[in-house]
């Protein structure tokens, strides 16, 4: 994070936070503030930006087949999107394989449009400089299941090892620091520095968490998917990096995707 | 040219809501690259808007308006289907234009 | 047959399936452990100063990963025994060193992230856990407040040294601990440990406020 935007987000939230003192109380916690302040912007997420750069990259033909993604299976038939999020990741017979979003938005990238899986795995994630396809495609993917519930399936053999594999990856110790997912994330009402975290064990938590996945980061002006999420999240684990929509990521995904069955899903959402 | 704006209007009571959602990067002119060169200074500067030609808020804008401004404001009047115009110029000379009709 | 003969005879059926299942979930445990890591040294590369092989755990690591830090009080103290011998005191018999570099590691929560520069100095990371002086409100609470720290223990030798045996390896005093092995991990230098003890416990550390107001926070 740059400096200069914290410091502009921090303007931000103070100021949107005055606007709301009417309402709020003096006393009201600093996530009450930050809650009203969500309110207030609620029909303004620049995320829906990214959602509409998305849309347009789903419907427009490209790469060496020159193909639209409109006959992508994300698990509801070809084409389907509206739902599609709420109930991934999940078994797909033709890869034989457990997938989330971004790895099956792979799939279909390499397979009906023809472009190599390097071509988009090198730099995955949006930037300053450059946004990224298949982060944008995720974006709107994930708005067309928004008021959803979230339904994700562990009775295919698969699914229900890729949950087992994902809790163990959360557990799983390791760095210079002995850090796993679980040191931060599996105590309740704690925090690091001034950064509340969800503790996964807890369904409430993990529900609240997951479900605002995708999400604008205002520290960042960047719409920010869940792998990339988990990559930041290992990143700041002391951990080498987990390879883009690897069979480890996805795993982990199905873990805490399942941890939030049941809730409505509310993304893209919008972060500090 | 600019990237488009997402613009909601909506009437209740005589009173029109109207919510803007700008795309611009906001560049302070003070961050620098990982290298230590600056990057320039690139943000908007004005906003207008206008009800049927009539311009009902004018706005100077800085450095310190975040990334993708929003903006929400409220005026005396308007009906549904009346058209709000939102302008914004940027430092560079840029600007962009963007219309919504007022909904219930 | 009477009934209570029969009533055990049922119960003893009950325990063996009991006793079955467990058997077959733990093979089933030790396949799907097996697959994890498997999976795990398969799919993190190399970036930066992060380098794929930090996914090898030590015994320590495996231990607590598998017990989900809670460790079986035998295997615990086996655990912590082997941590502690490890621990390479101060040559020089001293330490505490200078408080003031202390509090400027503590607020530092750099290092060891592949984002981070082979040459950058890592931080002691310790706000993000810790509560320390009273007037840093940007703290974590992950770990215990350590605000007044020295004031309840003072200043003995024995303290010094125990704190100094925390920093460089919390798991000799507790196995699963979430704290980091500052010094057996080669994250921070002896003399930077010895800073650390001394923003805890030096007198005129901001970790030990004179006002009493302050205190009683």
């Amino acid at each position: 994070m740059n400096t200069s935007r914290l410091t502009r987000m921090i303007l931000v939230l103070a100021l949107a936070a005055s606007g709301a003192a009417q309402a709020a109380d003096d006393s009201a916690s600093d996530s009450d503030k930050i809650e009203a302040y969500r309110e207030m912007i609620s029909d303004g997420n620049p995320a829906e930006f990214d959602e509409m750069r998305g849309e347009e990259l789903w419907k427009k033909p490209a790469g060496p087949k020159n193909a639209s993604l409109e006959k992508c299976d994300l698990g509801k038939g070809a084409g389907v999107v509206k739902g599609a999020y709420a109930a991934l990741p999940r078994y797909f017979k033709d890869t034989k394989k457990v997938q989330d979003l971004e790895s099956r938005l792979l799939t279909c990238m390499t397979t009906l449009q023809g472009i190599p899986e390097a071509d988009i795995t090198a730099k995955p994630f949006a930037s300053d400089k450059k946004p990224s396809d298949i982060s944008s495609l995720a974006t709107y993917v994930v708005g067309q299941s928004k008021g959803m519930k979230m339904a994700v399936s562990t009775k295919h053999p698969k699914e229900k090892e890729a949950y087992e594999i994902g809790k163990r990856i959360f557990n799983y110790r390791a760095g210079p620091y002995d850090f796993a997912c679980s040191t931060c994330h599996a105590t309740s009402d704690v925090r690091i520095r001034m950064q509340d975290l969800p503790n996964f064990n807890v369904k409430a938590d993990a529900q609240s968490a997951y479900s605002s996945w995708p999400a604008y980061r205002v520290s960042q002006g960047l719409t920010r998917s869940f792998q990339w999420r988990l990559n930041d999240c290992f990143r700041q684990q002391r951990f080498p990096e987990p390879k883009f929509a690897s069979e480890a990521t996805v795993a982990l995904t199905m873990y805490l995707a399942v941890s939030a069955n049941g809730a409505d899903y509310a993304g893209p959402g919008l972060k500090r | 040219m600019g990237n488009p704006m997402k613009i909601r209007a909506s009437v209740k009571d005589g009173v029109t809501e109207v919510k803007v959602l700008m795309q611009h990067e906001m560049e302070t002119g003070l961050r620098k690259e990982a290298d230590g060169t600056l990057v320039p200074a690139w943000f908007i500067t004005e906003v207008k808007a206008q009800h049927q030609g009539r311009t009902v808020l004018e706005a100077q804008y800085g450095q310190s308006i975040s990334k993708n401004p929003y903006l929400l404001f409220r005026f005396k009047g308007g009906a549904v289907g009346e058209k709000v115009t939102v302008t914004w110029m940027d430092n560079k000379g840029d600007t962009r234009t963007d219309e919504a009709a007022i909904a219930a | 047959m009477n009934a209570k003969q029969l009533f055990g005879i049922a119960v003893s059926v009950c325990l063996a399936s009991v006793t079955f299942s467990a058997q077959a979930g733990s093979k089933d445990d030790k396949k799907l452990d097996a697959k994890t890591t498997e999976i795990i040294k398969r799919d993190f590369r190399d970036k930066g100063i992060a380098k794929a092989d930090r996914v090898n755990q030590d015994e320590l690591q495996a231990a607590c990963s598998k017990y989900l830090d809670d460790v079986p009080d035998k295997l615990k103290g086996k655990l912590e025994a082997a941590q502690a011998k490890e621990i390479k005191w101060p040559a020089d018999g001293k330490y505490m060193g200078d408080w003031k570099a202390g509090e400027k590691l503590a607020q530092s929560g750099r290092g060891m992230t592949w984002s981070d520069k082979p040459e950058d100095t890592p931080g002691g990371n310790c706000y993000n856990c810790h509560r320390l002086s009273a007037k840093e409100i940007a703290y974590g609470t992950i770990g215990p407040s350590l605000l007044n720290y020295g004031k309840k223990r003072g200043t003995k030798e024995e303290v010094q040294r125990s704190v100094y045996g925390h920093i460089y390896n919390a798991k000799a005093y507790n196995a699963c601990a979430n704290m980091p092995r500052f010094g057996h991990m080669g994250i921070l230098t002896e003399a930077q440990i010895k800073d650390l003890v001394a923003l805890l416990l030096d007198p005129e550390s901001p970790v030990n406020p004179k006002d009493a107001s302050a205190a009683a926070k």
